[in-house]
């Protein structure tokens, strides 16, 4: 028995090391170029058409939450050419000095993307000199018809008694605090002690009903009809709905959070011209049509908004809203590392109770 | 010349003990010990009597003594089992039991998760038999039956490997002399297995304590353990000196735990490897 053990041990662990010791070997002529992105955030095959195109090879990573992906670059361990962080988390990085000037001269297709969007970009990115808007969206409750009585409209359903164990929650504080903090008609980037420890209060006195607590899995549970309502990021809705057809998607009236992911690239960047090469082509309207169907995100590209076939997505008012007609739409803002800390405790006490 | 060769032999050994633990266990300790400006603080350390941190401190001791005493109950009249069959028969139960080691662990316990879903198999399969449903999905049971099921190996092997080196003459011995069953067993069979069943609670207990995805993943994040506090000071909150520092915290009663195994194993008798 030891022996065969030993074998297996030893086995597995040289097995692991050879796995390992192939990742490096990245000597075209034209370089590479390091992508960090969120998970499932891009059509596969486009990476390959990047690389049969320029020669560049692409090398992928991809982050779970947008403060995974922080401390490691900021360790500077790996040194990314393009990372793809949202609005709060691109303003903490500019404040920390860690992205490089983007030189437009050579993202031409920045044409692409709708003005609007670089507008609203204003509120991390103000001159907009670092970020070029990938996906946008908001935040909103995904429901199943059948499961629930009317329709829904107000993030307090998810403080109804009836649908105890039935909901789904986002495990992130950001996320997490905006829905309490909208439902007791707070700002979303509130500092203020009391505002907060009321939505702490909401959050407590919420968690016997809540299910549980999910980042991804949301999609996949609502999908098996697992929950009845869940918070859910307007991206993800369409695609629940394709697989399953009792679902619908709502932003309720109390405002929510409006969001943009956008490219930006590290000081440290070791293939900066790459970096722009890529998000260039990443803003070409074939290219982001591809992604817009694969991830079913909402894409900020005008030009390949207006190709999208179906008529149906293309005036969906999940992916493509008339914000105007909403109230207390905002974005998240970096809170410097004092206001971080006093979300991350108050979750802390959330989660522990 | 012989005993240099052996050296060179354990060079790669020594490397990587120092490559993988003994400089990770050295920055667990600076930044356990300082805070964000670098100097030395004790902060983060006693931050462990934080009402929040104490919940989740006594939850996960308490969630991993159940699953260690259950894992024990399973594990000594399986392991007693094993030795009574004939040699061919025993290994391969014994092979049945590390099959499932050799699938990856996140998986079993997302099989788990599958299983026990309201909508899962477990529960489809009770409501086709018009049985009551089982609603133990995101609650500490789930957490328990998680630790259970992934530690259980490591409680069968120790108990069964001490067992197997009983010398049959001594229980011989024992019934020659006029003891009774339950007299061999706890006289003879129970005091010469008690390394196996030390260093089998040595290793449920210390991946039970400091878990934190079989909580995340079958406790659907709604309980939180001290092991799910420290995963995500680092991934989360971005305060690796607070993990750190709760983290050695954690080290203290490892450490206790496996005193108390060398204490009564003195051999190493009960280590299946």
């Amino acid at each position: 028995m030891k022996k065969i053990l030993c074998t297996i041990l030893a086995l597995s662990s040289a097995f692991s090391l050879v796995l390992t010791g192939c990742g490096s070997s990245g000597n075209d002529s034209n370089g590479e170029v390091i992508v960090y992105n969120w998970g499932e955030y891009l059509d596969p095959e486009v990476l390959t058409i990047f690389e049969e195109e320029t020669g560049i090879k692409v090398v992928y990573d991809e982050f779970e939450t947008n403060e995974v992906m922080y401390p490691k670059v900021e360790a500077g361990a790996t040194a990314y050419d393009v990372i793809c962080p949202s609005d709060y988390m691109i303003q903490k990085m500019i404040e920390n000095d860690l992205l490089a000037e983007i030189n437009f001269d050579n993202i031409p297709n920045i044409k692409n993307i709708g003005t609007q969007y670089m507008e609203q970009s204003k509120e991390f990115d103000p001159e907009n000199k670092y970020s070029v808007p990938y996906c946008f969206g908001t935040v909103g409750i995904l429901y199943n018809k059948t499961m629930v009585d009317g329709p829904i409209d107000s993030w307090s359903v998810l403080w109804d008694e009836k649908y105890a164990d039935n909901i789904l929650m986002q495990d992130s504080v950001r996320d997490a605090f905006m829905v309490a903090l909208k439902l007791n008609g707070y700002s979303m980037n509130s500092l203020n002690k009391e505002e907060l420890e009321t939505a702490k209060d909401a959050l407590i006195a919420q968690k016997p009903l809540v299910q549980a607590y999910v980042i991804d899995q949301v999609r996949d549970k609502m999908i098996g009809d697992e929950a009845a309502i869940g918070v859910i990021y307007s991206g993800e809705a369409i695609y629940t709905q394709r697989e399953n057809e009792n679902l619908e998607y709502v932003i309720p009236k109390e405002g929510t959070n409006v969001w943009i992911d956008s490219w930006v690239i590290p000081k440290n960047a070791p293939n900066k011209e790459n970096a722009e090469k890529f998000i260039n082509f990443m803003c070409r309207e074939d290219i982001a049509l591809m992604n817009f169907e694969y991830i079913t995100y909402s894409t900020p590209n005008t030009a390949a908004q207006a190709l999208i076939e179906d008529e149906e997505i293309k005036n969906s008012p999940i992916a493509f809203p008339d914000l105007s007609q909403y109230e207390n739409l905002e974005t998240f803002q970096y809170l410097g590392s004092e206001g971080d800390e006093l979300y991350n405790n108050l979750w802390k006490e959330v989660k522990s109770e | 010349m012989n005993s240099m060769k052996k050296k060179l032999l354990g060079l790669p050994y020594y490397l990587w003990c120092v490559v993988f633990i003994l400089i990770p266990l050295g920055m667990v300790f600076y930044y356990g010990l300082t805070d964000k400006s670098g100097a030395f603080t004790l902060e983060n350390i006693v931050s462990i009597t934080a009402p929040e941190h104490l919940k989740a401190l006594f939850l996960a001791l308490l969630l991993s003594v159940i699953a260690t005493l259950l894992c024990l109950l399973l594990a000594y009249p399986l392991a007693m089992i094993l030795c009574g069959m004939q040699v061919n028969q025993h290994s391969f139960i014994v092979f049945i039991f590390i099959l499932p080691m050799w699938m990856n662990f996140l998986l079993r316990t997302l099989a788990w998760q599958t299983l026990l879903e309201k909508t899962g198999v477990i529960n489809s399969i009770l409501h086709f038999l018009h049985l009551p449903g089982l609603n133990i999905i995101n609650t500490p049971y789930a957490i328990v039956l998680g630790m259970v099921y992934n530690f259980l190996p490591f409680m069968v092997l120790p108990i069964y490997n001490a067992l197997s080196k009983i010398d049959d003459n001594v229980i011989q011995a024992a019934r020659d002399l006029g003891a009774n069953g339950l007299q061999v067993f706890l006289k003879i069979t129970l005091p010469l297995s008690t390394p196996g069943i030390i260093s089998g609670i040595t290793m449920v207990f210390v991946p039970a304590l400091t878990t934190f995805v079989i909580s995340k993943l079958l406790g659907g994040s709604k309980v939180l353990l001290i092991g799910n506090v420290i995963e995500e000071e680092f991934t989360q909150a971005s305060n690796w000196h607070l993990g750190s520092g709760l983290s050695i915290v954690l080290m203290i009663f490892i450490l206790v735990n496996m005193i108390l195994s060398a204490v009564f194993d003195k051999d190493g008798e009960g280590n299946f490897l």
